[in-house]
């Protein structure tokens, strides 16, 4: 009777063990940010993509910083990410092979309609950020070293505001997503910087909106680089590499491009922008 | 959104059999059962030995393990991903986000659970079925079966929540699953991801579903216990 | 029929415990059929005698010999029956571990309506009242086919019917040829039932007489002081 039972249990363990393994066999790891996941895009193109290849793409999204320390640990085939001066360290320190320029979306500055600080409509973010520490006006902030946090600190420094002397109860770091800062944000009737992706993609919006947007200062560029196969002999470089290609080539940025939620375009593919 | 329609939308979500929504369910309930089959082949034997064994450090053994019970999910969730990670010693398996990762860090949060009230229960039932047991010539491990079928209401009551305690965590499988949809993305962390995200119904949905599993498990092992106190008379 | 496991010599039995010789040097045999009742007041040592001789517990000094293996033939029923946490036929079948599946079956149902336990079967042994709790723990132990059945206290729990139902059990099995090793603190019971008397007291073996001359010409003055109810 007893070893009717060990039996059975045994018989579980391998049913439930066996049914993991059916994943298929051909797969990468891509270390991404929460924008692209959160924005919808990748359940755009990922299906093509396979659809294509045959490979299938695992997410793990993440801030851009958190998202650069998986590749280099090698938990991840590919990263892709916001933050140029970062994923050019990421190459140079030769945890990656190359950065290549996907696309670009851009950030919003959104707010509460009631609009405290009265920066509705500008197309001048550094005005506008002026505005908001001027007044105290609640502002929430990642602060979770993602691409977006980046970004924004550098919005900051060119608005001449020194931050880390400025802040006070008006300026919340939570430490979280685009999501949950956007949730914050709503709940506080607060300003907050986002991409616009993740925005469109929001839908616990309460009385918020877009305060200012369009100015170039906004350009958000995201690039991918294939984890250095040298530091971490696992990766998958043929896949990985694939999934690059396929990005910067016409299918892959035709695919990028034809990602709209309400008839906008989220992302703008520029892999042959030079500079970019 | 507001909130009743969101609520409105979840049950829609659930009524409907949502197949998105079931893969997450089964997805859960796979890696947790999962899980708490493997404590249970470990920790059964474990905590029977424990209970019978005498040695030197066997008390501070006790301490040790009945202090894992309040292991917090994120320490053990870090641990597994230094293990998995690829530049961790256990790098090569490629283990990290995958569900087999997650089943390893929820078997180490139900594993106290099952080891300690195991010794618990089987040493209560070992100091009673001692001479009876001895006396039909079944001594150290010959015991251990017996035991473990007598304690069976108060077992189950342990792996009943062990099953509780791993399928609501959401901090452990977040960071060595990875959350990467149709592949490591479990009820709790699509509820922390979809809230974030502010699609309130998915995670509302998930969250009714949740509740109901504790719920039906809390029953379970309501009638378990009273099942139990029948025959422990 | 195996080659008998009896007599059973206990040679100079010994058991000290923080240096009191709770069992002091301690010597008699126990052969085939009858029923043997250990008596004597509180601390004498009754129980732990059963215990040497059933080999739950090993003496400090002397030895316990049997005539030959007698691994698992012989059995004994403690004073608080231990039930275990299963139904009546589940707590005879468990004894039977020894036995093959359909062995244990046949035999389970030869125990159970030996007894009288079979419109008990399904019940949960532990909900049993203390004489039937009794009679399931006798009927577990006889159904392992012992040729020897130690009791600890057989009836010390129970109320005069139960008691009166289990002597005249006890009495039965000896009858169809089971030796029986019994302690008991009821003179009256040693009375009733004993074919042969070990009086104990501070863990000494003070007279081993068989019960007609040990009642009527005790030897010590400790045994006469007993019989008298003097020595408690």
């Amino acid at each position: 009777m007893l070893s009717r039972r060990i039996l059975l249990a045994c018989f579980l363990a391998t049913l439930a063990s066996a049914s993991f393994a059916q994943t298929p066999e051909r797969f990468i790891v891509v270390s991404s940010t929460t924008s692209t996941t959160d924005s919808g895009l990748f359940n755009h193109i990922l299906p093509l993509f396979k659809a294509k290849t045959g490979i299938d793409v695992r997410v793990v999204s993440q801030g851009t910083g958190q998202a650069l320390d998986t590749g280099r640990r090698g938990d991840a085939d590919v990263v892709f990410v916001h933050a140029k001066a970062q994923e050019e360290k990421f190459v140079a320190d030769g945890f990656g092979v190359k950065r290549q320029p996907v696309m670009y979306n851009d950030f919003v500055l959104i707010g509460p309609r009631s609009d405290p600080a009265g920066v509705k409509g500008s197309a001048d973010i550094v005005a506008a950020l002026k505005a908001i520490q001027t007044k105290k006006a609640p502002f929430i902030s990642r602060g979770d070293k993602s691409g977006t946090h980046a970004a924004e600190l550098a919005l900051w420094k060119i608005a001449g505001v020194e931050i880390d002397a400025a802040r006070g109860p008006w300026y919340r770091e939570i430490g979280q997503g685009m999501g949950a800062a956007l949730n914050t944000a709503s709940a506080l009737n607060g300003y907050v910087l986002a991409d616009r992706a993740t925005w469109l993609n929001f839908k616990n919006r309460g009385e918020l909106a877009i305060m200012v947007e369009r100015d170039k200062r906004l350009f958000n560029q995201y690039g991918a680089i294939l984890v250095n196969p040298a530091k971490h002999p696992h990766v998958k470089v043929k896949d990985g590499q694939a999934f690059i290609d396929w990005l910067t080539s016409p299918d892959g940025q035709n695919a990028i491009g034809d990602y709209k939620i309400n008839g906008e375009v989220l992302f703008f593919p520029n892999a042959q922008q030079p500079g970019a | 959104m507001d909130v009743t329609s969101a609520f409105v939308e979840a049950f829609s979500l659930i009524t409907r059999l949502d197949p998105g929504f079931l893969a997450i369910v089964g997805l859960s309930l796979k890696v947790t059962l999962t899980a708490v089959v493997l404590a249970a082949l470990i920790g059964l034997p474990l905590g029977a030995w424990l209970a019978m064994a005498r040695f030197p450090g066997r008390s501070a053994l006790v301490i040790t393990i009945n202090a894992l019970m309040g292991l917090p999910p994120v320490v053990a969730g870090l641990i597994v991903f230094l293990l998995l990670s690829r530049s961790g010693p256990l790098g090569s398996w490629g283990l990290l986000f995958t569900p087999t990762a997650m089943v390893i860090a929820q078997t180490l949060l139900v594993l106290p659970i099952v080891v300690s009230l195991t010794r618990a229960t089987l040493e209560e039932l070992w100091a009673e079925y001692r001479d009876h047991l001895t006396s039909l010539g079944l001594t150290g491990l010959r015991a251990i079966p017996t035991l473990l079928w007598d304690g069976r209401f108060a077992l189950a009551t342990g792996l009943l929540a062990g099953f509780g305690r791993a399928s609501a965590e959401v901090g452990a499988v977040l960071m060595v699953g990875g959350n990467i949809a149709h592949y490591t993305r479990t009820m709790t962390t699509t509820i922390a991801l979809e809230t974030s995200k502010g699609d309130l119904p998915l995670a509302l949905g998930l969250g009714i579903v949740l509740m109901t599993l504790t719920l039906a498990i809390n029953a379970a092992a309501y009638a378990a216990s009273r099942v139990g106190a029948r025959y422990a008379g | 029929m195996r080659a008998s496991i009896l007599p059973l010599r206990a040679e100079r039995l010994a058991l000290i415990r923080d240096g009191q010789r709770l069992i002091d040097t301690v010597s008699f045999t126990l052969p085939q059929g009858g029923i043997t009742t250990i008596i004597g007041p509180n601390g004498a040592g009754k129980s732990l005698t059963l215990r040497l001789c059933h080999g739950l517990i090993a003496p400090d000094e002397g030895m316990v010999t049997w005539a030959r293996d007698a691994h698992l033939r012989h059995a004994m029923v403690f004073q608080q029956p231990v039930m275990l946490r299963r139904s009546v036929r589940a707590n005879i079948a468990h004894a039977l571990h020894a036995l093959t599946h359909p062995a244990v079956k046949s035999r389970t149902d030869e125990a159970l309506a030996r007894f009288h336990l079979t419109p008990l079967a399904e019940r949960p042994a532990r909900l049993l009242s203390g004489g039937e709790k009794q009679k399931l723990a006798i009927a577990r132990a006889w159904a392992t086919e012992p040729e020897v059945l130690f009791l600890d206290e057989p009836t010390s729990q129970l109320d005069p019917a139960a008691t009166r139902e289990i002597e005249a059990l006890i009495r039965t099995l000896s009858l169809e040829g089971l030796t029986l090793v019994m302690t008991t603190h009821d003179l009256g019971q040693a009375r009733r039932l004993a074919d042969r008397i070990l009086f104990f007291n501070r863990g000494r073996l003070v007279e081993d007489a068989d019960a007609a001359s040990f009642f009527e010409q005790p030897e010590t003055p400790q045994a006469r002081a007993f019989i008298a109810g003097e020595l408690l």
